[in-house]
């Protein structure tokens, strides 16, 4: 809380940016605590960025370490880039989210804490071997506030004829109700919230709003709390609502069919963290979208391909492992020329890995991980909302080229949030897609389905047109005609057009811009869901009169024209990633005599603000 | 929505030939392949299932039966080993007015591609699936495929192999497919029989063909197909007749209601009339004796049948996707403004 002044109780205090981390166990329910203050801020008009942190396991034994889950929401009356490094605010709900969590909090930090439920059972779960609450140390260093949120929920429903267990599971409006009166936010809408969320189960409405109510009254009257507001922010003008990144590709498909008046046809195979995708696909039928789950990932991707051979605007979402599965698939679509998303919602790695976790080494595989010279177009989204124009632009590459294009986002992006100015439908730039009709050689007599034009792409004839009927498939085809050929020169001139077509399409690459002078001391270059952490770093650092510039890469390949000449301005180049350095190893490679200085962390997390400042302050 | 950009009225279906449906491009199978035999046949047949060839789709995978679509004037996808009923059934679902055949052979389909055989089979996606069984893998000169019997001797099993066949019309049925069948390549009248049909069901439909490979596996069939042995040897299922084989039509199969099996038995012998023959139903809504009759061509004993198992008509995968489209664009209507708006948004000035 930067502007945070030590203040006397109940008094009301401004501040611009605050950081709050919900943790408990997995059945807890602190994703949706999290997502209801979110929405809360959100409405409340601040800008703001979430960042869900959950284990894999759907309902890990109670009160274990692996079991946490945790969710972090960053939000302010100033512009907002990440979820934040550090919470100002952890309310943790058992003595296992305490630990984990505990490190984490800002010195000074507030602790709220759900105190019955440190149990020697849950103490010992936990492993401690005293009670931390306990600990003088803690209450130095934080202001932490017991609240006996168990009891207090049971008093609240005392003869609501709900079981224990369902008692149990309202204890997170409590904690909500406590945040409520603390931010300052309306009761009502909350209210109107849980009628909606129980619309189904009309029985649960009334305890869970009265928990809910309780916990802001004990806000109000245990007069322990501070309270705080936090102004609107000033975002761009325009109508706002809070997305995540996967929520935000579906959406961007959607669209895509509606401005193409053209089929989206969606085949995938469930996965984390990408399954989201599939699911909002699917019910957006109304406008367009045919969504397929297939039986695995190579179903998923060949349908694809096969719908996008009959003319639709095709996409398959998965993540790191099918991935991998699709490379068989992906080296098809190179050699048929025909259009396709892949999207690839990056997690933890290699094989299963941390697949709940986010991390950003799927980048070489995406580039160059498929058999053959196989080269194709891979951009990566650079924010939640980002998701949205991001879609949209990969399949529009796709449809132009003629070519599978590879869109990398990642758990952070995909599950993370953030608000996003809802676009009028008339202001969105116009899709065409047209398909071939016509003959297209020799005086319109006959149809070459490998005859390019100037950009070098070729012509997309779909079944049902009659006289284009014609062949596609893995096979070597002739270069004019698309029939079988094994003849070695026409094998290495298709391979070489093939690559070349893909490098024409820089021309729809924009160039980069530099935040910061155009030369400096250090260039920090970062790529895909890192952009928040990077972009704020820069800040610091600016800010600290240092002369460090940022550029992000939307565009993996072809990588922007500039990029090369503004790497030449600064004496070093910081490559920040979530891997062990494949944008760093790419560079070297794409710019022989550039050695980026990397910075990695691949601990499943969001880049630290602090640490990439530290880092850049250590080298300069 | 829509997949194409032509404004031209429907114009009626031209009178096609044969050669119509000849893409000009010499086949390259061996000489005496049965493969040929099945191209003729398709070939055959498609000028008069009343579908334009422009709406016509073939899809394959890798193998030598997997070649076919370069062969054909249609519209054609040769994909990747084992993968063509996933191309297809995307095709299909996004372009459901398509007539879709996938033409696979045995190691394509029910070894690297089984998933996705089984799971064609069991959404009901109306995608012919023409299996050509030769019992070999023929492109990769001479390996056991799932269909070869145990104990095979081949180039990756000189010791013969240790492996149980598939009898890929049970595991068809067992899949949930709707229209099943099995024909012989040296049958040519018969298998035109089967493709005309196929093409008329609404579903998913397979076709496994007894096709004879010269190089590899040849004669894997003469002990049915033999002209001394054949009427023995080969039952064929008529719809509505009495199941009967044998040179003079005598021998019969009947249901024994005691032991619930099918036996072998002689009209005019232990006072066995034709009434007593179980009679062809393939559109019995239960397949119980459709999987009696396909499992028939692993038992000692009994004859194997061709012509077709099941054809019953369930809706199809399609039909259902797109009548849930179509639903909710009537009940939700598809404003993008809105879509794009949602809920809970707030307004910045």
């Amino acid at each position: 809380m930067s502007t945070q002044a030590t203040a006397r109780k109940t008094e009301v205090q401004q501040v611009d940016t605050v950081t709050i981390r919900f943790v408990g166990d997995s059945g807890d329910g602190m994703q949706l605590t999290g997502t209801e203050f979110t929405k809360a801020s959100a409405l409340a008009g601040n800008d703001l960025a979430t960042f869900p942190d959950y284990p894999a396991e759907i309902r890990a034994p109670a009160g274990s370490l692996f079991g946490v889950s945790g969710y972090q929401l960053n939000f302010g009356s100033k512009k907002i880039l990440t979820p934040g490094d550090a919470p100002d605010v952890l309310v943790a709900m058992n003595p296992a989210a305490l630990k984990m969590n505990l490190p984490d909090l800002k010195a000074g930090g507030m602790l709220i804490v759900n105190s019955d439920a440190f149990t020697a059972l849950n103490l010992e779960k936990a492993g401690y071997k005293s009670n931390p609450l306990e600990d003088p140390t803690v209450a130095e260093n934080f202001r932490v506030h017991l609240v006996d949120m168990t009891k207090l929920t049971e008093a609240a429903l005392e003869g609501s004829g709900l079981s224990s267990k369902e008692v149990g599971r309202c204890r997170n409006y409590f904690a909500l109700g406590i945040l409520y009166w603390m931010y300052s936010r309306p009761v009502e809408q909350q209210l109107q919230a849980i009628a909606k969320k129980f619309a189904k189960k009309p029985e649960f409405v009334e305890p869970n709003q009265k928990v809910f109510k309780a916990g802001y009254a004990y806000g109000e009257t245990a007069e322990i709390f501070e309270r705080y507001v936090v102004p609107p922010s000033k975002l761009r003008p325009g109508t706002y609502r809070n997305v995540t990144g996967n929520f935000a590709t579906a959406l961007g498909f959607a669209t895509v069919a509606r401005l193409t008046g053209r089929t989206v046809f969606l085949g995938s195979y469930p996965i984390t963290p990408a399954t989201e995708i599939l699911h909002e696909m699917a019910n957006m039928k109304e406008h367009g979208v045919v969504t397929y789950q297939a039986e695995d990932e190579i179903a998923g991707i060949g349908s694809a391909i096969g719908a996008a051979f009959g003319g639709a605007l095709a996409c398959t979402s998965t993540s790191g492992p099918g991935l991998a599965l699709k490379t068989e698939m992906m080296g098809l679509a190179v050699i048929t020329e025909l259009p396709l998303v892949i999207v690839d919602v990056q997690r933890g790695g290699p094989s299963t890995g941390m697949p709940t976790k986010t991390e950003q080494a799927d980048l070489l595989q995406a580039i160059f991980g498929r058999h053959g010279e196989s080269p194709l177009p891979v951009l990566a989204a650079q924010s939640p909302a980002d998701c949205f124009w991001s879609a949209m632009e990969a399949m529009r590459i796709a449809v132009k080229w003629m070519t599978p294009v590879i869109l990398l986002t990642d758990g952070y992006l995909g599950n993370g949030s953030e608000p996003f100015r809802i676009p009028d439908v008339e202001e969105l730039p116009k899709f065409e897609v047209k398909y071939q009709t016509g003959k297209n050689y020799a005086n319109g007599t006959e149809f070459m389905p490998y005859l390019r034009d100037e950009k070098l792409v070729r012509p997309w004839a779909i079944p049902g047109t009659p006289g284009l009927e014609h062949r596609v498939g893995g096979l070597e085809k002739d270069s004019l005609t698309g029939m079988v050929s094994y003849d070695g020169l026409n094998h290495e001139k298709m391979v070489k057009t093939r690559a070349q077509k893909i490098r024409n399409v820089v021309e729809d690459v924009p160039d980069l811009e530099v935040f910061g002078a155009s030369t400096g001391d250090l260039l920090l270059v970062s790529w895909g869901g890192t952009f928040g952490s990077v972009r704020a770093a820069a800040e610091v650092l600016q800010a600290q009169g240092k002369k460090v510039s940022h550029v992000h890469l939307r565009w993996i390949n072809p990588l922007p024209k500039n990029l090369g000449a503004i790497l030449k301005g600064f004496g070093k180049v910081l490559v920040p990633e979530v891997n062990d350095g494949q944008m760093a190893f790419y560079l070297r490679g794409k710019f022989p005599g550039v050695d980026p200085l990397q910075f990695n962390r691949i601990n499943g997390k969001p880049i630290k603000i602090r640490d990439l400042v530290g880092k850049v302050l250590e080298v300069l | 929505m829509s997949t194409t950009n032509l404004q031209t009225a429907p114009t009626a279906l031209p009178v096609y030939a044969k050669k119509d449906f000849e893409s000009g491009v010499d086949p390259r199978w061996c000489p005496g392949c049965g493969d040929y035999s099945i191209i003729n046949q398709v070939q055959k047949t498609l000028p008069a299932v009343g579908v334009k060839r422009e709406n016509i789709v073939f899809v394959s995978g890798i193998g030598c039966s997997s070649r076919f679509p370069y062969y054909m004037n249609n519209y054609g996808m040769h994909t990747l080993h084992g993968r063509a009923p996933a191309f297809a059934s995307g095709l299909k679902v996004s372009r459901p007015e398509l007539q879709v055949w996938v033409m696979t052979g045995d190691g394509d389909a029910l070894a690297i591609g089984g998933n996705h055989f089984i799971h064609v089979m069991r959404r009901n996606l109306d995608v012919k699936l023409v299996m050509f069984n030769n019992r070999i893998y023929g492109l990769t000169k001479g390996q056991v495929s799932p269909t070869s019997e145990l104990h095979k001797k081949t180039k990756s099993t000189p010791q013969g192999s240790p492996d149980y066949p598939f009898n890929p019309p049970l595991l068809a049925l067992g899949a949930g497919a709707t229209f099943v069948a099995r024909t012989i390549d040296v049958e040519g009248a018969h298998m035109g029989a089967m493709l005309k049909a196929a093409a008329g069901h609404k579903g998913s439909a397979f076709i496994e063909v007894y096709q004879n490979c010269p190089v590899f596996n040849d004669g894997a069939y003469t002990s049915l197909t033999d002209k001394a042995v054949r009427a023995d040897r080969i039952i064929r299922m008529e719809e509505g007749k009495p199941l009967v084989f044998g040179k003079d039509g005598k021998k019969g199969l009947r249901f024994d209601a005691r032991t619930m099996d099918l036996e072998i038995v002689t009209i005019g012998e232990n006072g066995v009339t034709e009434q007593d023959l179980l009679v062809h139903d393939s559109t019995r809504e239960d397949p119980t004796i459709s999987f009696m009759l396909a499992g028939m061509a692993a038992r000692p004993g009994f004859p194997t049948p061709i012509g077709v198992f099941r054809n019953v008509r369930k809706p199809t995968c399609e039909e259902m996707t797109w009548e849930m489209i179509e639903d909710t664009k009537k009940k939700r209507g598809g404003d993008l403004q809105k879509l794009l708006s949602g809920g809970d948004s707030w307004t910045i000035k």
